[in-house]
């Protein structure tokens, strides 16, 4: 069955976007990720305008977190102190990626930035976590701990920045500036590449703030929430490139799969979690990486500049 | 400079072509409308050739040639070299006002019809029909950029050439399907019908349709246009609602 996106000026199979987006919910529900950064390049693939694929997913990445913040937030696991700093930040990142992206679109060089961002970012943060995620293994194996215990009383210097504050759920003393740094990095990558950016808060403040695991995904998805749901509307009223069928299509496929997810969570070990969010991470990266370093067997490209319109 | 020469003789020629063909040509329809289950559409194009009683016959058989022209944008052509390890795009040519969907059908190959300084005159072909007579200072690359244009467009399916699209029902009578695709964008389409008789145009006619969308394809268009800021809260709390709604429905705590 097929249906006509109104704002993409495509067909789409029904079926197909379902299935896609259900098996990118299960993984998002696995992993505690959005999972945009699955589902927007493969809605590329699928002939959908890149411009169309960011906005739209940002709609669907919101939704997603919708849900898993719910759990999070009844299982108080949520800092909401936390939370808002990071969405303080995020709404000045988004802004500004918004106003980037409509900018490197104006230019032509949209597809670039993306290609280009997706290579270095997700290279390098899966390769750290592949690495990470080996070395904890290999310690396991030896029968060590799996965790170097951290000394006592021993902080990494921006944490003792001014503005310093108590976050009483995550068991964090430190200082806003860089909290509030990181989120406006994420929320601008967020806006420019249509993901949430959670498998980069996640990790980040896990190893430069060190705060417990559980509170940092329940955190973070209200982050990327609040985020999203900004960069959706930035999104419609900037560019006018979100549809809304398409959402829809994604949300309903998304939100299920996620429920999915969340329950194989629950049966499977961390390092091999860490091992496989790692590997989906790189390969994710590889695929672009190959798009870039491979002679093309067509390098001609045709394009329709959408500001014509 | 054998190409100018060819161009300055066949302009000389046409003059001389007696006009005793008419040409009536019409579309099936005159609007595609997208609903929500669109996945593309054929329309055809029906033409009669009324011969003037007294002309006299002609050696060379008649051709037709449609042409149809969709909404003009400006096409931006890249081509993706290499930059030391890696293959980005770097030249590129920019083609203003080219058509999105061009289609093209003759009854039987356009080099058959005519020879080639012919079909680039009458603009007759995928090739020839954009070709402006300014092409023909192109440089090398230009050229080479114009020509992959059309091939892509070609396997995107938004440019095509049948060259036994025409069928003659009799021999005054004609019809010929056109494949407009589910991505062919919205907008007015110019179709232009030819006769052509050894190469010679004698009659044209042109005629337009348009695709649109309709119901709630079109609600939903004007308004992320007119009332961006509506739209988009309406999307993010559709996002929200179902993004609660599914945490409802399979909450077992």
């Amino acid at each position: 069955m097929q249906i006509y996106l109104p704002i993409a000026e495509l067909p789409i199979s029904v079926l197909m976007v379902l299935g896609l987006s259900g098996a990118v919910g299960f993984i998002s529900g696995l992993f505690g990720v959005g999972g945009g950064f699955l589902l927007t390049p493969f809605l590329i693939f699928l002939d959908i305008p890149p411009a169309v694929a960011v906005a739209t997913v940002a709609a669907q990445v919101a939704g997603s977190s919708m849900t898993g913040v719910l759990t999070y937030f009844r299982r108080k696991a949520l800092d909401l102190k936390l939370g808002g700093i990071l969405v303080a930040g995020g709404l000045v990142g988004t802004v500004l990626g918004v106003l980037f992206f409509n900018t490197m679109r104006r230019l032509g060089q949209l597809e670039l930035v993306i290609t280009l961002s997706y290579v270095t970012l997700f290279s390098i943060i899966g390769g750290l976590m592949l690495y990470d995620a080996l070395r904890a293994m290999l310690r396991v194996r030896a029968g060590k701990p799996a965790r170097l215990k951290r000394k006592g009383g021993t902080h990494p210097w921006w944490m003792g920045l001014p503005l310093r504050q108590r976050f009483r759920r995550s068991g964090l003393y430190c200082s806003v500036l860089p909290i509030a740094l990181l989120a406006t990095v994420i929320g601008f990558i967020g806006a420019v590449l249509g993901v949430g950016g959670g498998f980069i808060l996640v990790p980040a403040l896990i190893y430069f703030f060190r705060i417990p695991p559980a509170v940092v995904v329940g955190t973070s998805l209200f982050q990327i929430l609040v985020t999203m749901t900004g960069a959706t509307v930035l999104h419609a009223v900037t560019n006018q490139s979100v549809d809304i069928i398409l959402a829809a299509l994604l949300l309903v496929g998304g939100v299920i799969g996620a429920q999915f997810g969340g329950r194989a969570a629950r049966n499977l070990n961390v390092e091999s979690f860490r091992l496989l969010l790692a590997l989906l991470i790189v390969s994710v990266g590889l695929r672009f990486a190959v798009e870039l370093l491979l002679p093309p067997s067509e390098p001609f490209s045709v394009v329709v500049p959408e500001s014509a319109r | 400079m054998r190409r100018l020469f060819g161009l300055i003789i066949a302009l000389c020629l046409t003059p001389a072509a007696a006009r005793s063909e008419t040409l009536v040509a019409a579309m099936s329809s005159h609007q595609i409308q997208i609903t929500s289950n669109y996945t593309g559409s054929q329309l055809t194009v029906f033409g009669l050739v009324e011969r003037d009683g007294r002309s006299v016959s002609r050696g060379d058989p008649l051709d037709i040639a449609i042409t149809v022209r969709g909404p003009r944008r400006m096409l931006l052509v890249r081509e993706k070299e290499s930059l030391g390890p890696v293959w980005i795009n770097r030249t590129q040519r920019r083609f203003p006002d080219s058509p999105v969907f061009l289609f093209v059908a003759t009854n039987r190959p356009i080099a058959e019809m005519m020879s080639p300084v012919m079909a680039e005159r009458g603009r007759v072909g995928l090739a020839n029909a954009e070709r402006s007579p300014q092409a023909w200072f192109d440089d090398a690359t230009t050229a080479r950029f114009r020509d992959s244009l059309v091939r892509i467009m070609e396997s995107k399916g938004l440019y095509d050439y049948r060259e036994r699209g025409v069928t003659f029902l009799s021999n005054a009578l004609f019809s010929a399907p056109v494949d407009v695709p589910a991505t062919a964008p919205t907008g007015t389409y110019t179709v232009d019908v030819v006769l052509y008789a050894g190469g010679v145009a004698l009659a044209r006619q042109q005629t337009h349709f348009e695709v649109i969308k309709t119901g709630a394809e079109q609600r939903l268009a004007s308004a992320a246009y007119d009332w961006p800021v509506f739209y988009g809260l309406v999307t993010v709390l559709l996002a929200l609602f179902l993004g609660w709604g599914s945490s409802v429905i399979f909450r077992r705590d």
